[in-house]
């Protein structure tokens, strides 16, 4: 049986029995999460990180942060590990419940190990592809409408962060709530379907917000009206057209080229 | 001649933003359209940032920060960029120039950024090796330590790319500003048709599989037009 699908009934009760983690140590816990990639390599990932967020609950292990059993629980905490971010906050909420309910070491490594891919992939799907688009493509949007620096702005990060915060936050107690138990929490509805519902937000969205932003960008005071519906035109045609090329030329890239070029060509004439 | 001291000011902002694009907080003050904005706002002209960093946003669609994946840094770039095109400005020339070049400069240190970031992520790899034993004996001090080290050499990585974009970026701008004819036209169209080339693709890329998204985005593409008919 995977360790990521318990059976009801089996393991520690869903309130565990390592006692209420104190508020001073969740909170602790949260900051250190705002830094979980600091030293985020290619031999361990994430695995650090993990180890650096957990450390704060793990002092309450028997013997303290002198004690044998932090010891050994914070160097099984440090391993290779791979996830989100933001949902990392997940695996260090329930990995800390599990150590301080006195779970088996082989057990908490292979439910560690069980929570890597579900956390990456379904945090790449919420936030990656489509959170952090919908909110980018809100702000052109606003931008495109007439708003300001200040107000563009503050609607990105104030939409973008209550996401974000949220999401951190909500991993962070469910994971320490409900310990190796946690797996179900990850099969909401809202994280299983969310990346659908911010994506069809992120389909409307783009519609509104590109033109608009690209109208205003253009210049729009000294273009004629036809230059940007045949711009606009040509956007969606090449887009669909890079959409399809190979993975190696990537969008970023084809705007260097375009800007060189164009630069050079204008400076030579 | 370029003031080293007066571009301090924008290494040591730029060196905060690129450490939130992945090593703290990760708040996204390091997307373009917040980065540049900031660049553009400690030149004085906040809107100059704001008309780059919404460019470099439309381009940032397309590459999403995806685990180990390479990706351009757009923290400290767009910083860089947003503060050229107002310095550009302050210069003098036409402004269509000074947006087009700035765009560019923005661009490139966006995908510098990337490359310093995989040497960061391998020097992080090499302290890592280094104390192993001490990490499997659950030392509390060695992983503190390595995250602290990761913080610092983030910081500075931010700060020298911020520092040697503007160095380097400062006088071709400025001799291609003296040379720059005014086609504020041509320039708008070109630089539109890239970022719509670019975040139309993305956004196909990122939403084509949703239920309805085409209908979604046509509905979308008439809303806007309404908007900018009564605007």
């Amino acid at each position: 049986m995977s360790p990521i699908t318990e059976t009801p009934g089996a393991g520690p009760s869903v309130s565990g029995s390592g006692g209420e983690i104190p508020l001073g140590t969740k909170l602790s816990m949260f900051l250190r999460l705002l830094a979980i990639q600091a030293s985020w390599n290619y031999e361990i990932l994430l695995g650090n990180g993990i180890g650096f967020c957990v450390e704060p609950a793990l002092r309450r292990l028997p013997g303290g942060s002198k004690g044998l059993e932090y010891r050994e629980a914070l160097a099984r905490q440090s391993n290779y590990f791979n996830a989100h971010p933001y949902l990392a906050s997940v695996a260090v909420g329930a990995l800390a419940r599990a150590e301080l309910d006195g779970e088996a070491a082989l057990r908490i490594e292979r439910f560690r190990t069980a929570l890597c891919g579900p956390l990456g992939s379904v945090g790449d799907r919420l936030v990656w592809a489509a959170w952090l688009p919908l909110c980018s493509l809100i702000a052109l949007g606003v931008f495109g409408m007439g708003a300001g620096p200040i107000l563009t702005v503050v609607v990105f990060l104030l939409l973008y962060n209550a996401g974000h915060l949220s999401l951190r936050a909500w991993g962070l107690h469910v994971g320490m709530t409900r310990g190796l138990k946690v797996a179900s929490s990850l099969g909401s509805p809202w994280l299983r379907r969310g990346p659908e519902w911010l994506g069809s937000a992120g389909a409307l969205a783009s519609g509104i917000a590109i033109p608009l932003a690209l109208y205003r960008i253009g210049g729009a005071d000294h273009s004629p009206v036809w230059l940007f519906a045949f711009v606009l035109l040509l956007s969606v045609v090449g887009g669909l057209a890079l959409s399809r090329l190979p993975a190696r030329m990537e969008g970023w890239r084809l705007a260097i080229t375009g800007l060189a070029l164009y630069v050079l060509v204008t400076m030579v004439r | 001649m370029i003031d080293f001291s007066s571009l301090l000011p924008f290494a040591l902002v730029g060196g905060l933003l690129g450490l939130d694009v992945v090593s703290f907080p990760q708040v996204m003050v390091s997307r373009p359209i917040v980065a540049a904005t900031i660049g553009g706002a400690m030149t004085g002209n906040a809107m100059a940032g704001l008309s780059v960093g919404v460019f470099l946003e439309l381009v940032a669609l397309g590459t999403l920060p995806f685990g180990a994946s390479r990706y351009p840094e757009w923290g400290s770039a767009s910083l860089a960029g947003g503060a050229l095109h107002g310095l550009a400005l302050q210069y003098g020339g036409p402004a269509d120039g000074a947006l087009i070049l700035a765009a560019l400069a923005g661009l490139l240190a966006a995908w510098a950024g990337g490359i310093t970031m995989v040497w960061l992520r391998r020097l992080n790899a090499a302290w890592a090796r280094r104390v192993l034993q001490e990490l499997h004996a659950g030392d509390a001090r060695t992983i503190i330590g390595l995250q602290l080290s990761g913080l610092s050499a983030d910081y500075l990585r931010g700060v020298v790319l911020t520092l040697v974009v503007m160095l380097l970026a400062i006088p071709p701008i400025q001799m291609g500003m003296d040379a720059w004819p005014s086609l504020p036209a041509v320039s708008g169209a070109v630089l539109t048709t890239m970022g719509g080339i670019v975040a139309a693709g993305a956004v196909w890329k990122l939403f084509h599989a949703v239920p309805r998204s085409r209908w979604l985005f046509m509905s979308g593409l008439l809303v806007g037009f309404v908007i900018l008919l009564v605007s």
